[in-house]
């Protein structure tokens, strides 16, 4: 099994949720999140005080998949997220050693 | 028959002046039922500016772990300045004494009832005008915590603020407002300044106060490098509009009854406070090149201040002036000079209510006219000239001596205090309390438990 972790634009997460459950992922945590890679921050003004924000926001979604869904996934996840400009985000890939269903220990891709 | 109908005639005569004095009672008693109703809705409109509004106002400017004390710092004042109040403070304002500072004959509020004190309100009862100037007492040192936000000892806070009442506060509103007082227009002051509803008493002196707190404690740690946002400007905006609504009860309720120049004041409050946002907009739009949220009620509150002495004396168009004058001049006192100097008044205190109140002050003795306030008097009873407007420009040095005395009372009083407050319980709160944030280390709270 896979674990997927991306990081994405927030207004692109709609895209990339209803993307996901139309080839039938429906497990994923997110969460939101602050970053940034090459992309630059903007200005913030108070009273005169000036701050540069260079941190972000993103939504990072993770899932975990059966190895054989792999390249699916992460085709639809790139195409759903894309804009094509500097911010889009990147995706990550990490080995599962193993996954248990909580509820009925279930184990391994069937807990999925 | 003759004598008959002379009896008939004076006894009609009887009922009709029994008719008439029964009428004129009850023509009295209606104004002052007016009076009295629209006084007691100002005193609630003033209190709901320091709760919630300036619990609003200044709590939504500072960092999330500081929101709860610095709301502290504006609700426990409600309840320790009138209990300060009803015990010494209305009568240290309000008796005769000295020039400076009144007397005990109303210690524990006695003979403070239901019966007018006509010196101060003829219609209404005595306790409807306590209870009014107590909601004074307790925004003015309210006004002052924004200077020292985040970084104050909350035990040391109560005890400053209660010095700060009885050395600065009583004295400046007794010379100001109570009988005999060195600068009461009304009451026989030596010096005649004109001040409306409080820019004297109320803004120079906390503002002033706030600046020698904020030079005393020193900038908060990690100012100015570290970014100190406001954490949710939502919450300055709704406290911002309190404070706007609840401005009418602190100017137009000045005038001590439902008149034509409550009405007066109302219009020239609301003015002001309009033209201010207007002109801090206007000059941070050309400025910065985006004009900010902030800057919008920051302006509208720096013409509020402004126009609080101001208030009862001038025109309409005159409020516009004033208020937008202050719109601007604040704008650069807050951006340009306290950068120049880069003392950390936190909040603005200074930048907006000293300095606006030092602005409105002046800018009352040259507006100041009897068309507007025809209650002042000469000894044959013709109405006297007040502003430069009415020819009496000479006001406008009243007025700075009125200034000067705030300014000294201010920067002496609370220089003392805090030299006290800190021998006794230390002012500051300790660095590693300052970097967790006075919601945890005060008082053991967080403010928002969203996860929950």
């Amino acid at each position: 099994m896979k674990k997927i972790e991306a990081i994405i634009q927030p207004f692109k997460f709609d895209d990339v949720k209803e993307a996901m459950k139309a080839i039938g992922i429906d497990g994923m945590t997110v969460s939101e999140v602050r970053g940034h890679g090459r992309q630059k921050g903007h200005k913030e003004v108070y009273r005169g005080q000036e701050y540069e924000v260079d941190l972000l926001p993103k939504v990072k979604l993770e899932m975990v998949i059966p190895d054989g869904r792999l390249e699916e996934v992460i085709a639809t996840l790139t195409r759903s997220a894309r804009t094509g400009k500097i911010g889009d985000g990147k995706l990550f890939v990490y080995e599962v050693a193993a996954a248990v269903r909580i509820r009925n220990d279930d184990r391994g891709e069937s807990a999925l | 028959m003759l004598l008959v109908s002379a009896a008939a005639m004076a006894q009609t005569s009887q009922d009709a002046g029994a008719r008439l004095a029964a009428l004129e009672n009850s023509v009295k008693s209606a104004q002052s039922a007016g009076d009295n109703s629209w006084m007691l809705i100002s005193s609630a409109l003033v209190l709901m500016m320091t709760g919630p509004g300036l619990a609003l106002f200044y709590g939504g400017l500072v960092r999330k772990k500081n929101v709860l004390g610095t709301m502290m710092q504006s609700f426990i004042l409600m309840g320790l300045v009138t209990v300060i109040w009803a015990v010494v403070g209305y009568s240290l304002v309000f008796s005769e004494g000295s020039p400076f500072v009144g007397g005990l004959r109303y210690l524990f509020l006695n003979g403070v009832g239901a019966a007018p004190n006509p010196d101060y309100a003829a219609t209404i009862p005595q306790q409807t005008f306590m209870v009014y100037q107590l909601m004074f007492a307790i925004i003015t040192p309210a006004l002052i915590s924004g200077a020292f936000a985040e970084r104050m000892k909350f035990s040391a806070m109560l005890l400053f603020m209660t010095l700060w009442s009885f050395l600065v506060y009583f004295p400046m509103a007794h010379m100001v407002w109570g009988k005999g007082g060195f600068l009461n227009a009304s009451l026989g002051g030596s010096v005649p300044c004109f001040d409306f509803a409080g820019g004297t008493v109320v803004h120079i002196t906390s503002g002033v106060s706030a600046l020698v707190c904020a030079l005393y404690l020193g900038r908060r740690k990690g100012y100015p490098h570290e970014p100190m946002k406001p954490h949710n400007l939502v919450l300055s905006v709704i406290g911002a509009c309190l404070l706007w609504v609840g401005w009418f009860g602190f100017n137009a309720g000045s005038a001590l009854a439902a008149s034509a120049l409550a009405t007066s004041a109302f219009v020239a409050t609301h003015f002001a406070a309009a033209s201010a946002a207007l002109g801090w907009t206007l000059a941070e739009w050309i400025r910065t090149g985006k004009p900010s949220v902030l800057g919008a009620i920051s302006g509208c509150v720096a013409g509020l201040v402004a126009i609080t002495p101001a208030s009862g004396f001038v025109k309409p168009f005159p409020a516009l002036l004033i208020g937008f004058a202050a719109g601007v001049v604040c704008y650069f006192m807050v951006t340009k000079v306290k950068s120049l100097f880069s003392y950390d008044d936190s909040l603005d205190a200074f930048g907006v209510h000293g300095a606006g109140g030092t602005l409105g002050a002046i800018l009352t003795g040259v507006f100041a006219t009897s068309l507007v306030n025809d209650s002042f008097r000469d000894s044959a009873g013709r109405v006297l000239a007040l502003g430069a407007v009415d020819g009496h420009g000479g006001q406008v040095l009243n007025q700075l001596i009125g200034t000067a005395i705030a300014w000294g009372l201010a920067i002496v009083g609370t220089l003392v205090i805090l030299k006290v407050c800190d021998m006794i319980l230390g002012v500051r709160v300790e660095p590693g309390d300052e970097t967790e944030g006075l919601d945890l280390s005060m008082h053991g709270e967080e403010a928002y438990n969203l996860e929950s």
